[in-house]
């Protein structure tokens, strides 16, 4: 009896579920964002969607693709978790979508390129292709490599080669502290600086190499007391969220005057908490363009972006390369088909709204571009991130064929 | 080494006694109803965003008076329409309970205020250098952290000892039946007890927040470890539950400093361990990589050989 | 006389296991209902929660033994499995895929006897905590020992490369569904039959009175250990199913928002009946699944049923259903449909109301300028407008009004067609 009521319940629920699932359109193209939009990182991800989806209508407002179709962002919610990703993943496929793009968390990353590999192995008439916008772990251009994922941001070695270039022509740099969360990414991050250090300035001492749990530091000013005490000139770390918050405010707090060179400390509350007491001294490794803007359609983008949403800020230029660039392959391939696409992404060049040159390298997918090193300031930022008058201020720039890493990729193409 | 030491010392003081805020309520509240209020993280919490908006439409001051007294009063309303009705369906159900609750002040938390960090800044008046030693500021917040903290508990210990409502309390945690007959309204002492405890929580949050960030993760973060603190320190007893506070407190913030791991033990015997072991995560790992988890680590090994706390009476 | 007994026995063999049958019969045919390929997926999660829940509910419902912990041996379980999978990879040594999740129950019932030699000295809030802390240190080593677990990532293995079972190398989803469905009724009928064995009524007996059940003559940390480890058992098997199906384990089976979600699932089910988890895991994937797809807040609304479940129905869903048990068996359901119906539809507009305006509240704190229309309820709301939001407060507190209104009358209709199924017990 009880069975029989858990059947209706679950026949009910089912059938609701199916019919209720989006149908298939025929007429645009659409993209799946796989990335939180609930929980705890809803808010990155939630940011990327919006990003995402004002691209889109930019080129849809200039024509759609394969001659007036609408490119279309859907977003689906993983929850920041591998195994929802998966789940996601099967309703991406069964809605008929053919492109997912995703970037927060290598973990959610490392999940997808594995399950992306095997669906399209497994049922070649239903092909996928990965799109990753953010997720920075090296091992996904490298060991993982994969013909059906393309890499749109400089991944943490390329970062790092950049940064250390930099480092390496302060001859006054003498020790240098690592902090990071431990897990895979935090760990790529401190084996790079080891490594890029040790090539470029032997002489250069790395006084500390510390590696704290992930989202459980409640207050990090005894790692700053260690910072300290060590007598380094400069920090480098790849903490974001709460821990990049954290160990900014701690540094603050203590009077810490050295710089930080980081990976993620700006923007989704970051900049308006580190405010007076990070002017000169925080600075970012990344992609896309500071203060000054460099070019009048990019200022445009973003002043129009602000008008739409004024409380969110562009936060990652690259989404605007990674769907341009799609875009362009779908319309050089003439088709929607995967395989297609793909071949016609590989070797792309592109020619980003700031004026960046970017080239999607073929042995590995992973997108060449010149690295900025940002500078947290409110002098002279015409563009401000989270409405504080703070900003990242351009400081250096490495040109691409500069921060280019090697790689070890195998890929087998079909 | 001095310098790292003093400032660890401080920095676990200050953190010390923030816990102990915290645990306070949460041991008032278990010694009184003997259920172990899980919503109590999700209150410290709630102080902090109530403490945050009231600080951009008034400012901190009014902030670190209302919050917390919002704060107790949603305490109390769980207490008296939430729990009172749950405790016919005994202990676990009390628990489960409040759980719940505690999941569910933190989704309201964010629906109300969205899921990014918010800006919630201490007063200009606070933000200041008080002292440097060899280099390195301490700050005047965390002084006021230390003061507020040590104030609460010398008022709690006056409270309670010395006041009639703080005797009527010490007695209706042992003897609620006869207290009842005495003619004291006991379950209106319960629901100021619970409305109390949270508004302590709440002031806890009010004060953590500009200094530990005021984020939809907090409550996640800092709610394991009270009940480490409580359970340690001993179910029950207010003095336990501060020595239990200061010496988690230390233990975290000197266990960072430390950065040996076995893998330095074996080599200081003699012993060579090789890389690609299976086993070799376990040697290599450093007790500054473990600090954060080392108080779980304590309150497995106290549940264990000493369930009752380092000071604690009650048998749970 | 002895002609007759063997067709007795066959008989009552057959109808005593109707239900099981029945269960067998329905999970089956199932994916020839639900053929798409997303709810083969959530088909497959859902199983795996039933084994995840009906082991959990070995510890709380018969045992009493609440557990903030129990995704330990979930993991666990989880990770010896996907490393049994990629050692077994390439056809290395026979190892068909069905047979892997043992691997992960052998786990689950190591630890949980490891774990379980001191966890289980007391119940009640003692035990509680001390599974809080395993948990806790589980979860964080996880990250730490990074050889075993993978740390952030995670491990990944090919469930196709291993030894053929009678030609199926489980590519397709459907074969993996049949595989999770059968090890969900072998395990939730073990399960079921540890409870009818004295171990099992016994935990109940050390779950109602300790003290007397010592003096009865059996060790109620005996006993609780052995139900803990059969708990930790089944989880471990449910966390082999978990590797089997999604190829990867990462630290997000260990960690506390797992214990925490299989806490939900058993008690929003019912932790007094067999049947509660199940009836629990179905609803919370269901709910966490699709709800997801239409709301941001959806873990509010868990919370809210969560809450509303410990303090107005502490027996759960199956609780509900089963209090109707006598009134259907005494042919008195039918009177109480109208009833229902007048409570029920206040109700459900009261619900609409509180949906509607929390709904419009979260839009408020994430939507973009100029952007006020909203989509809710297959209607494009204007947040700005008063309107919307009258309307929403009206059907709530309308609801609200009426649904308590009319709650007397639905008493009364209880009370009198309880009378009519107990009567006849009284006599």
């Amino acid at each position: 009896m009880i069975d029989r009521r858990q059947f209706t319940q679950l026949a009910a629920a089912l059938a609701a579920g199916c019919v209720a699932l989006p149908g298939f359109a025929a007429d645009p193209v659409r993209v799946a964002f796989i990335d939180p939009l609930s929980g705890p990182f809803a808010a990155v991800g939630s940011s990327g969607l919006k990003q995402f989806q004002f691209i889109a209508s930019e080129i849809n407002k200039s024509g759609g693709v394969l001659g007036g179709r609408k490119l279309e962002v859907v977003g689906y919610d993983n929850k920041v978790s591998p195994k929802e990703s998966l789940i996601q993943l099967k309703r991406v496929i069964g809605d008929g979508i053919q492109f997912i793009v995703q970037g927060n968390s290598s973990g959610v990353a490392n999940a997808l390129i594995d399950a992306v590999e095997k669906h399209n192995e497994r049922e070649p008439g239903k092909r996928v292709l990965y799109l990753n916008y953010s997720a920075v772990d090296p091992s996904l251009t490298n060991e993982k490599c994969n013909y059906w994922h393309f890499r749109f941001d400089a991944n943490a070695d390329m970062k790092m080669n950049a940064l250390t270039d930099v480092i390496a022509t302060n001859k006054k740099m003498k020790s240098i502290y690592i902090i990071g969360q431990d897990y895979s990414f935090g760990k790529a991050v401190a084996a790079a600086a080891e490594e890029f250090l040790g090539q470029k300035r032997p002489d250069i001492k790395i006084v500390g190499n510390e590696l704290h749990p992930i989202g459980k530091v409640k207050d990090f000013s005894p790692y700053i007391a260690k910072i300290k005490a060590s007598g380094a000139q400069a920090v480098i770390t790849g903490n974001w969220g709460a821990d990049m918050l954290g160990l900014a405010k701690a540094a603050s707090d203590a009077g810490l005057e050295i710089p930080f060179y980081t990976y993620y400390a700006a923007a989704n509350g970051i900049t308006k908490a580190i405010g007076a007491g990070g002017v000169g001294k925080v600075r970012l490794v990344g992609e896309g363009d500071g203060n000054p803007i460099s070019t009048a359609a990019w200022r445009d983008v973003l002043k129009r972006f602000k008008a739409k949403y004024p409380d969110e800020d562009f936060t990652q230029p690259r989404i605007a390369n990674t769907i341009h660039m799609l875009a362009l392959a779908i319309n050089q391939a003439k088709s929607t088909e995967p395989a297609k696409v793909a071949a016609a992404l590989e070797g792309m060049t592109y020619t980003s709204y700031w004026g960046d040159i970017v080239t999607m390298r073929a042995t590995d997918h992973q997108l060449q571009m010149p690295i900025r090193i940002f500078v947290h300031t409110n002098k002279n930022i015409e563009v401000d991130l989270d409405n504080s008058g703070y900003g990242l201020a351009t400081e250096s720039a490495v040109s691409a064929h500069m921060a280019s890493t090697p790689t070890t990729c195998k890929m087998q193409r079909p | 080494m001095l310098e790292l030491t003093v400032f660890s010392l401080l920095n676990g003081l200050v953190y010390g006694l923030l816990l102990f805020m915290l645990s306070s309520g949460l041991t008032l509240i278990f010694s009184m109803m003997g259920v172990l209020n899980f919503a109590h993280a999700s209150l410290y919490m709630l102080g902090a965003y109530l403490a945050y908006s009231i600080s951009l439409k008034i400012g901190f001051w009014p902030g670190l008076v209302i919050a917390p007294l919002l704060v107790g009063v949603v305490g109390a309303l769980i207490e008296r329409y939430g729990l009172r009705h749950v405790h016919r369906y005994g202990h676990v159900a009390e628990l489960i309970f409040t759980f719940g609750v505690a999941f569910l002040i933190e989704e309201s938390v964010q629906l109300i205020w969205g899921r990014q960090n918010v800006d919630y800044r201490e007063p200009a008046i606070l933000a200041f250098p008080l002292f440097k030693l060899w280099g390195t500021d301490f700050p005047a917040y965390k002084a006021f952290m230390l003061a507020i903290s040590i104030g609460i508990f010398i008022a709690l210990l006056v409270v309670l000892t010395r006041s009639r409502v703080g005797l009527i309390i010490q007695a209706a945690i042992t003897h609620p039946n006869q207290v009842a007959m005495l003619g004291h309204n006991v379950p209106l002492v319960f629901t100021g007890v619970f409305g109390a405890g949270s508004a302590l929580a709440g002031l806890a949050g009010v004060i953590a927040g500009p200094s530990l960030g005021t984020f939809p993760g907090m409550a996640a973060v800092l709610g394991s470890i009270v009940f480490v603190v409580i359970v340690v320190g001993g179910l029950g007893s207010l003095a336990g539950a501060f020595v239990a506070s200061l010496l988690i407190g230390m233990l975290q913030t000197f266990a960072v400093a430390v950065d040996y791991s076995l893998e330095d033990l074996f080599k200081a015997i003699g012993i060579t361990t090789g890389q690609r072991s299976a086993l070799s995560d376990l040697y290599t790992v450093t007790v500054a990589q473990i600090g954060p988890i080392l108080p779980y680590l304590l309150l497995v090994l106290i549940l264990i050989f000493r369930p009752t706390g380092l000071l604690g009476k009650r048998e749970v | 006389m002895s002609a007759l007994a063997p067709a007795r026995t066959r008989t009552t063999f057959v109808r005593r296991n109707a239900i099981w049958w029945l269960a067998l019969l329905i999970v089956l045919l199932l994916p020839q209902l639900a053929r798409s390929g997303t709810s083969i997926a959530v088909l497959n999660q859902m199983c795996i929660m039933v084994i995840f829940s009906l082991s959990y509910n070995m510890l709380l419902g018969q045992g009493g033994m609440l557990s903030f912990g129990h995704a330990v041996y979930f993991g666990l379980g989880g990770y010896f499995t996907i490393h049994l999978m990629k050692m077994a990879s390439g056809g290395g040594f026979f190892m068909p895929l069905p047979l892997v999740p043992l691997a992960g129950g052998v786990a689950g019932l190591l630890f949980g006897l490891l774990f379980g030699s001191f966890s289980t000295n007391r119940a009640g809030t003692v035990f509680a905590m001390i599974s809080l802390g395993i948990g806790e240190l589980i979860a964080a080593s996880s990250l730490i020992f990074v050889k075993f677990s993978g740390g952030e990532e995670g491990i990944t293995a090919d469930r196709t490369n291993l030894t053929a079972f009678f030609g199926a190398t489980f590519r397709h989803e459907l074969q993996v569904y049949y595989l999770i469905a059968g090890w969900m009724m072998l395990c939730a009928w073990l399960m079921y039959r540890f409870s009818r064995t004295p171990v099992g009524r016994m935990a109940n007996a050390v779950r109602d009175n300790a003290e007397r059940a010592e003096f009865v003559g059996y060790s109620q940390k005996h006993v609780r250990l052995l139900s803990f480890m059969g708990a930790g058992f089944f989880a471990g098997i449910a966390g082999g199913l978990f590797a089997v199906n999604y190829e990867i384990v990462t630290e997000e089976t260990v960690n506390l928002v797992s214990s925490g979600v299989v806490l939900l699932q058993a008690y929003i089910g019912g932790v007094g009946f067999f049947a509660g988890p199940i009836v629990g895991a179905v609803v919370y994937t269901l709910l966490q699944t699709l709800l997801s797809n239409y709301t941001e807040i959806w873990a509010f609304y868990v919370g809210l049923i969560f809450v509303a479940t410990v303090m107005y129905a502490p027996a759960g869903l199956t609780g509900i259903i089963m209090m109707h048990l006598p009134i259907y068996r005494a042919g008195k359901l039918r009177s109480l449909a109208l009833p229902y119906l007048r409570v029920g539809l206040p109700a459900l507009c009261c619900a609409i109301g509180v949906i509607g305006l929390l709904e419009l509240l979260h839009f408020l704190s994430v939507r973009a300028v100029g952007q006020s229309i909203k989509r809710l309820f297959w209607v494009r709301l204007d947040v700005d407008q008063p309107l919307a939001w009258l309307v929403f407060a009206a059907l709530a507190l309308g609801g609200f009004v009426a649904a308590r209104r009319m709650a007397p009358q639905l008493v009364s209709a209880w009370d009198a067609a309880s009378r009519h199924a107990f009567a006849g017990r009284e006599r």
